[in-house]
């Protein structure tokens, strides 16, 4: 049994720390009375009330959301369809290259995949606004997804898949009625990692919005270089509450998942 | 006993107008440049339990496969009932596989998994639970029917994909090692049950199994496999007591195997010289063989007696050295070297107190067998 020494305890309270501090900062700020950020003048909720009537901010919310939802189903749908290529096509003419190219953007700059989206657009003549940066989202964040979903498929029993055609299915029906329920678990991880990366993406977004659509990067982005408010603290702690709801919602249900495949996997040996 | 009717024996494959349900013509299938299997001719009929066994390897899986629909014949036919499979898809045939590895589906219940392939046959809604239930009973697990496959044990998820594969009423149904994964004992119980459940329902079973012993307990016939080839198809006491080469012999359970050249065939009756001197071995002969021939002479064992004094009476008598004694409880084997090398088994009874037995290392000892007892192959 490893103790807790004095040496384990300081590392792990200056990791934290180092880590930490900052954000507890940040949020203790949002709830100042003061316009002045450094200065502390007692406690007070009023940064929230005047974010709440800040319109800008609340569409700029609003965009965001949409174009992480939107963006996010998209990717999720084209990634797990990529991965399903991946594992079940076996070799095929191309497959390097095409696996190549999904995974490119994992490693590319956010600035060149910001750059090259935004040269497209133009060439094309889309006018840029909501729709474009839904469009560059769902294409970097396809790969995380389908990085996420293949892993899971590779360990998928293929068997169960020729147990439900032998049992009378079509392929689709196959798919929907067996394959998709038992990789659900990654399906959703995808998701809510594209999300993830939609929500908190400034480089691309900026790259490719317009002047109806700004997300909320991009509009903290530009207000702190006015000078930092009081509801950007707000507006900041906010995210990280929701954030962080949402990364502990998806490591436990993952967690469960992958309990319950041990479970089975044990069973199975048994 | 009642004298007037004697039961009918099953032998369908004997009765010249019977009609199979299968019928592999000339069935080859490549994968790119090997072939798993070659040319093969085969008939099944229906109510057959029929085992399909051979090594690792030998393609009895991809005949199996074939059948249910996921992979098509290079060349040839198959037909089942009638109708030639070329081109109907797994799920249009009235054939269901129950899986190694059982493939239940992990988020559905027991009795969802049995529903199943139901609700996506046409009979209507109503009736679906009844025929649940019914299966649920078939198999003796009317209780665990709300249950998740994760929470049963080994030998209940066994019947779950036995009564799943079951539960449409397929004209065939397919077991691919249906009891690989199962302990001795629990194997030993199942294959009585699967024999039950097979005889209830009616259904033509073919049963893919690199165990022989399950094969012979099972079986109605056998089709020993090896390379993509039927080595031998037949009942499983004419696999055992007449192979027809030495690679089914071998492949079949224990057996002694001497080399020499045929120095006589008489009929059914056939000589071998083994060794330079010994007098040549009686035999029956097998198919094909004639005098001068390289071939081999193959006996079981059990058939081979083992005694302290000369059994003169006896043409077929060999001296050796007893090297090994195996002691299986109810009977002893003995790894009785020859003269010239050759080392032969003997099985014998243990219907003595061990203390009693006559016969221990090194002793020097006879081994006999009657003129019936072996067989002559080529090789």
């Amino acid at each position: 049994m490893r103790r807790f020494t004095w040496f384990n305890t300081i590392s792990l309270t200056l990791g934290f720390a180092f880590l930490y501090i900052p954000i507890l900062i940040l949020v203790i700020y949002s709830f100042n009375a003061s316009k002045l950020v450094t200065v502390w003048a007692g406690f007070s909720t009023q940064w929230y009330g005047e974010l709440l009537r800040n319109e800008a901010f609340l569409d700029a919310a609003w965009v965001t959301l949409k174009v992480a939802v939107i963006s996010s189903t998209i990717a999720t749908v084209l990634g797990t369809m990529a991965a399903f290529v991946l594992v079940r096509s076996g070799r095929f003419f191309g497959r390097t290259l095409f696996s190549g190219m999904i995974y490119a953007p994992l490693v590319m700059p956010e600035v060149i995949t910001g750059l090259s989206l935004l040269l497209l657009f133009i060439a094309i003549g889309l006018e840029r606004g909501v729709f474009t940066i839904v469009l560059a989202h769902a294409t970097f964040s396809m790969c995380y997804v389908s990085v996420v979903v293949s892993s899971r498929m590779a360990s998928f029993d293929e068997s169960l898949e020729e147990a439900a055609y032998d049992l009378g299915c079509t392929g689709w029906d196959a798919f929907k009625s067996v394959t998709l329920p038992i990789i659900a678990p990654a399906v959703i991880s995808g998701w809510l990692l594209a999300f993830t990366l939609s929500l908190d993406d400034l480089v691309i977004a900026s790259f490719t919005s317009g002047p109806s659509s700004t997300t909320l990067p991009i509009k903290i982005y530009s207000s702190v270089r006015l000078g930092v408010s009081p509801e950007i603290n707000a507006l900041s702690t906010i995210i990280i509450g929701l954030v962080t709801v949402g990364v502990l919602v998806a490591s436990v249900t993952s967690k469960r998942a992958i309990a319950l495949q041990r479970q089975q996997e044990r069973n199975a040996g048994s | 006993m009642n004298a007037t009717a004697a039961p009918a024996v099953f032998a369908p494959w004997t009765e010249p107008d019977a009609v199979p349900l299968i019928h592999l013509n000339g069935v080859t299938k490549e994968f790119g440049s090997f072939t798993a299997i070659d040319n093969i001719e085969l008939e099944i009929f229906p109510r057959e339990f029929f085992a399909l066994l051979g090594p690792s390897g030998c393609g009895k899986t991809t005949i199996m496969r074939m059948l249910a629909g996921f992979e098509d014949p290079t060349r040839g036919t198959i037909t089942i009932d009638g109708k030639n499979m070329a081109g109907v898809p797994a799920n249009k045939r009235a054939v269901n596989m129950m899986f190694q590895s059982y493939a239940l589906f992990p988020h559905l219940t027991v009795a969802d998994n049995l529903a199943f392939g139901l609700k996506r046959s046409p009979m209507p809604k109503s009736e679906i639970k009844g025929r649940v239930d019914e299966m649920l009973r078939l198999v003796q697990l009317t209780k665990f029917a709300s249950r998740k496959p994760h929470q049963l044990s080994g030998g209940q998820r066994q019947r779950v994909a036995l009564a799943r594969a079951l539960a449409k009423a397929p004209k065939l149904l397919l077991l691919d090692e249906p009891l690989g994964a199962l302990d001795k004992k629990l194997r030993q119980e199942t294959q009585f049950e699967l024999m039950d459940i097979q005889e209830k329902t009616g259904t033509t079973f073919v049963i893919v199994t690199h165990d022989q012993e399950e094969a012979m307990t099972v079986a109605s016939r056998i089709a020993v496999m090896d390379e993509g080839r039927l080595k031998q198809v037949a009942t499983p006491d004419r696999i055992y007591e007449s192979p027809n080469s030495v690679y089914v012999a071998d492949f079949i359970g224990d057996v002694n195997i001497i080399e020499g050249s045929v120095s006589l065939v008489d009929g059914e009756k056939a000589e071998l010289q083994w060794a330079e001197g010994a007098r040549p071995i009686r035999a029956m002969s097998g198919q094909g063989i004639s005098p001068s021939d390289r071939a081999a002479f193959v006996v079981r064992p059990e058939k081979v007696a083992i005694a302290t004094t000369e059994p003169s009476d006896m043409h077929n008598r060999v001296q050796g050295t007893v090297e090994d004694i195996a002691y299986l409880g109810n009977m002893s084997t003995y790894h009785v070297r020859l003269a010239d090398g050759t080392l032969v088994k003997a099985q014998a009874a243990n219907n003595r107190r061990i203390s009693r037995r006559g016969i221990t290392w090194y002793d020097t000892v006879w081994l006999s067998w009657t003129d019936t007892a072996g067989l002559i192959l080529s090789n």
